[in-house]
């Protein structure tokens, strides 16, 4: 069940704020939960988190499938550009009750903007040597999930490698993920998305240039 | 021909049906009532919410009826339902200090604003079994006091404040923590402590405390304050602008002052344990009260060394449904692993026989 | 007064959510015990809650269940889990591997190779693997985290000192992607090679201790061993008396009171199916003279 956020009912919300969310929230939520969870055990595939929700532009249905599925009040939320997602920021928080955060670094769940620039992603909780389960996972939105320059993946949940070619990946992104391994295994778990659909890369990831 | 044991649900269906025969007893004498629960087995009822930590007196006596009277599992069938129960705000933290006072005694003062109260009490009873409790005689009713004596009855442990000679008590709006909802760490804050003794089983917490008392882990222990009665619980309504009171719930707090502390800037000052338990549990607020200080031990300095003082050992192992759960879980069926201890030992055996027929053959 | 109602597989919304946060990093951190608010399950701890509320956060109502206790699908405690989740959950039940989506189990990895798109949930009653070396997760956490598992591999090397064999028979530590040193739960060491590389996606869940791990898919698990001591499972004499397997993981049977034994697949499913292949064994159970003749030997 959604949480209203009585506090924000007096703003000047539109009525798709409230609208858009799960028909079934408990259903809909485990067959989303499991499509990411597949997506994260099975690095390069792609999910198809389409059809679940209609989220107000410009939040994508996969990142907002992601969203309530996994987020609540015990999770804040980081928006790259809150000016731009006041609608988008009122439906999550109707719909999940989770809190927007303006801190990156109490970050559970960032959501980026396409080409999000790499270098401010240090920023992010990466977990600490005791719980390095403590750090951010980002959906990153791209171009297209297909078509692109071929990268290699390589890791946990893949058999010997695979291949994924997505498009508009912000700049030095293979760079910054190589690092993200090397701190293994703190780290930060990234889900690229695009309209419906999403990739998982956990950090276990290796990800190269083919 | 030898054939694996089969129908393991017809065994459960049969163990259960079994189980409510032996719930119900004698099908000629009365079913208990709840209301006989509530009210005449209160104390149990008091536990199991207690340490349930839930309070529905209604629905602790359904589980004890449905436990037999084995209070751990009444207090796991209510912790299961508890569970499931969504969350809807936070209680502003209650006051004792307006506590509807049943009972309250200080061994630290002959008399007090407010007196002391014995209250429904069990200390000077002679343990004699009434033979009219196999009975129904006619009881007489209690004997009430006017409302004019309700006074004001400041704690003990505010009077002791006042005066600078016990260390303050923090005042917080820091929404406290909760082990039921977050995974516990060590080092833990003293609210999740506070609250895994308060869930925590009623034997457990007596004799480590007890064992405090003894010398493992000192802690010069004096009762400033027992209060049993009724307090308030209010919840702030945001849309309202106020708070707004849910009722009132039947809670027992036990102020233990303890071992002074300090004499530098801000003098010596007597140190606090506290117990605060649903319901009237005298014993259990009190042990409550005793581990918490002891617990307590690296604020004032103190060696860790006894296990009332061990944070880790004390919060793993308080919590009785986990315990009953884990050591009963020793019954169920271990064969694989055990089948593994076999052979390790056959092979060992065969291994040293050889060892020795070979030593044999050469001397 | 208001009576008790339950969700959909038990759980609520909120507690399905922080655990399936859990199994998400748990599955971003191969080995790593991710802490969880684990509930109180209606079942009691020691039961399986930990795999319960796994099994309860990632069910559907497509998915198709097999529980398993030691290896079979009939034993008491994998009956109830069973009907917990028929009940709760209104989820298709099965006893084939093959045909499971979900495989929740007890000590037990099933003989049959699992596939890709099957999840297997352990029962974890301790899931710190170096417990019964330090008792304090304040130090073992550390450990974990600056990778320091000498103590382990000391209390390896003395069984070998002491017994002349690893004396460590089930629960047997496994390191995981060169990084964790990870508890299994207690399954037999026979079952560990099974977990390395498997094509299902393996979740571990400690109610009690309120853990949460994982092993994706295709994960490299590698059982710890030394050099002259390499790791080696366990290998029964005698195939199975029913369906005459071999390479099976084998109950001892107790037949009579003069030392009469049978073994039997602890895999009841693997049994049945070979059995209705037309494999069948000896049957009968070996005589008390058998077992000692042959143990002499």
């Amino acid at each position: 069940m959604s949480t209203p956020n009585e506090t924000r009912l007096d703003s000047a919300f539109t009525r798709h704020v409230f609208e858009g969310g799960f028909a079934d929230p408990v259903m809909d939520s485990q067959a989303v939960f499991r499509r990411v969870m597949n997506a994260l055990a099975e690095p390069g595939t792609i999910a198809d988190l389409a059809g679940f929700v209609s989220p107000p532009a410009p939040l994508l249905q996969a990142t907002a499938a992601i969203l309530l599925t996994l987020a609540d009040y015990d999770t804040p939320v980081w928006f790259e550009k809150p000016e731009n997602n006041d609608d988008a920021i009122g439906w999550m928080s109707f719909h999940t009750g989770a809190p927007r955060t303006a801190d990156v670094s109490r970050a559970s769940f960032a959501v980026l903007e396409k080409a999000s620039p790499v270098e401010a992603w240090a920023k992010f909780p990466i977990g600490t040597s005791d719980y390095p389960d403590r750090s951010a996972t980002l959906i990153l939105p791209v171009a297209s999930l297909v078509g692109g320059e071929p990268l290699k993946l390589t890791g946990p949940g893949i058999e010997t490698q695979t291949m994924i070619t997505p498009v508009g990946l912000p700049e030095g992104f293979v760079a910054a993920m190589a690092e993200n391994r090397a701190a293994y295994p703190l780290g930060l778990d990234v889900l690229l998305v695009c309209g419906g659909e999403a990739i998982g890369l956990p950090r276990t990831t290796r990800i190269e240039e083919a | 021909m030898y054939v694996a044991v089969k129908g393991g649900e017809a065994a459960i269906a049969n163990a259960h049906r079994l189980l409510a025969d032996r719930r119900r007893g004698d099908r000629d004498v009365p079913a208990l009532t709840l209301a006989q629960i509530t009210g005449q087995l209160a104390l149990a009822v008091d536990r199991v919410m207690a340490e349930g930590s839930l309070y529905d007196p209604d629905l602790a006596a359904m589980a004890v009826r449905q436990s037999r009277g084995d209070m751990i599992e009444a207090i796991f069938l209510l912790r299961a339902y508890r569970t499931t129960l969504a969350r809807f705000g936070n209680s502003r933290p209650i006051d004792t200090a307006k506590m509807r006072i049943e009972r309250r005694v200080s061994a630290t003062y002959k008399d007090i604003p407010g007196g002391q109260l014995l209250g429904p009490t069990f200390d000077y009873t002679h343990r004699l079994i009434d033979p009219a409790m196999a009975g129904d005689e006619p009881v007489d009713e209690p004997l009430r006091r006017a409302r004019e004596d309700e006074r004001r009855a400041p704690r003990v442990t505010d009077i002791l404040n006042d005066e600078g000679l016990i260390e303050r008590d923090v005042l917080s709006d820091e929404e406290p923590g909760d082990l039921t909802r977050d995974p516990t760490a060590f080092p833990a804050d003293r609210d999740v402590r506070l609250q895994a003794l308060a869930r925590g089983d009623e034997g457990f917490l007596l004799s480590l405390g007890y064992s405090t008392q003894r010398g493992y882990g000192r802690t010069h222990p004096f009762v400033g304050e027992i209060r049993i009665g009724l307090v308030d619980v209010e919840i702030d309504v945001p849309e309202l602008g106020f708070a707004v009171s849910l009722g009132s719930v039947r809670v027992t707090e036990c102020q233990m002052v303890s071992q002074f502390t300090g004499g530098g800037e801000e003098g010596a000052k007597f140190t606090r344990g506290y117990g605060l338990v649903f319901g009237q549990s005298e014993r259990k607020a009190m042990a409550m009260s005793l581990v918490d200080r002891a617990l307590r031990a690296h604020e004032f300095d103190e060696q860790r060394l006894a296990p009332a003082q061990d944070e880790e050992f004390v919060l793993a192992h308080c919590d009785n449904v986990q315990a009953t759960g884990f050591v009963e879980h020793l019954k169920l069926p271990h064969y694989v692993d055990f089948q593994a201890e076999l052979d390790l030992l056959r092979t060992l055996n065969t291994a040293k026989a050889k060892n020795d027929e070979m030593r044999e053959a050469a001397e | 007064m208001t009576l008790p109602e339950y969700n959909f597989a038990y759980l609520d919304e909120q507690t399905k959510r922080m655990i399936r946060r859990a199994i998400l990093k748990g599955i971003a951190i191969p080995g790593y015990q991710v802490p969880f608010a684990s509930r109180e399950m209606p079942m009691p701890y020691g039961w399986g809650t930990g795999g319960v509320q796994v099994t309860a956060a990632i069910l559907g109502p497509d998915d198709v269940l097999k529980v398993i206790d030691q290896g079979a699908d009939d034993t008491t405690n994998a009956v109830s889990i069973r009907a917990f989740f028929a009940k709760t959950a209104n989820v298709a039940t099965t006893t084939k591997t093959a045909d499971a989506t979900v495989i929740q189990t007890r000590h037990r990895i099933p003989e049959a190779p699992l596939s890709a798109g099957q999840v297997i949930v352990y029962q974890v009653p301790i899931p710190e693997p170096l417990r019964f070396l330090e008792p304090r997760e304040t130090e073992t956490r550390v450990m974990h985290g600056l990778e320091e598992y000498g103590l382990i591999h000391v209390k390896l090397y003395e069984d070998i000192a002491q017994h002349g064999h690893i004396a460590t028979t089930y629960a047997y530590p496994v390191k995981v992607e060169d990084r964790y040193v990870m508890d299994p739960s207690p399954i037999p060491k026979f079952d560990n090679p099974k977990m390395n590389g498997s094509p299902a996606l393996q979740l571990f869940g400690a109610g009690r201790e309120k853990r949460i791990y994982a092993l994706p898919p295709f994960t490299n698990v590698v059982s710890l061993d030394f050099e002259d001591h390499p790791f080696e499972v366990q290998k029964f004499k005698q195939p199975c008396a029913l369906c005459n397997a071999t390479g099976v993981y084998l109950d001892e049977v107790v037949t009579d009171d003069r030392g009469g034994r049978m073994y039997v697949c602890s895999d009841t499913d693997h049994c049945e199916t070979r059995r209705e292949e037309g494999h069948h064994g000896a049957g009968l159970p070996i005589s008390g003279a058998q077992t000692a003749k042959e143990d002499a030997a």
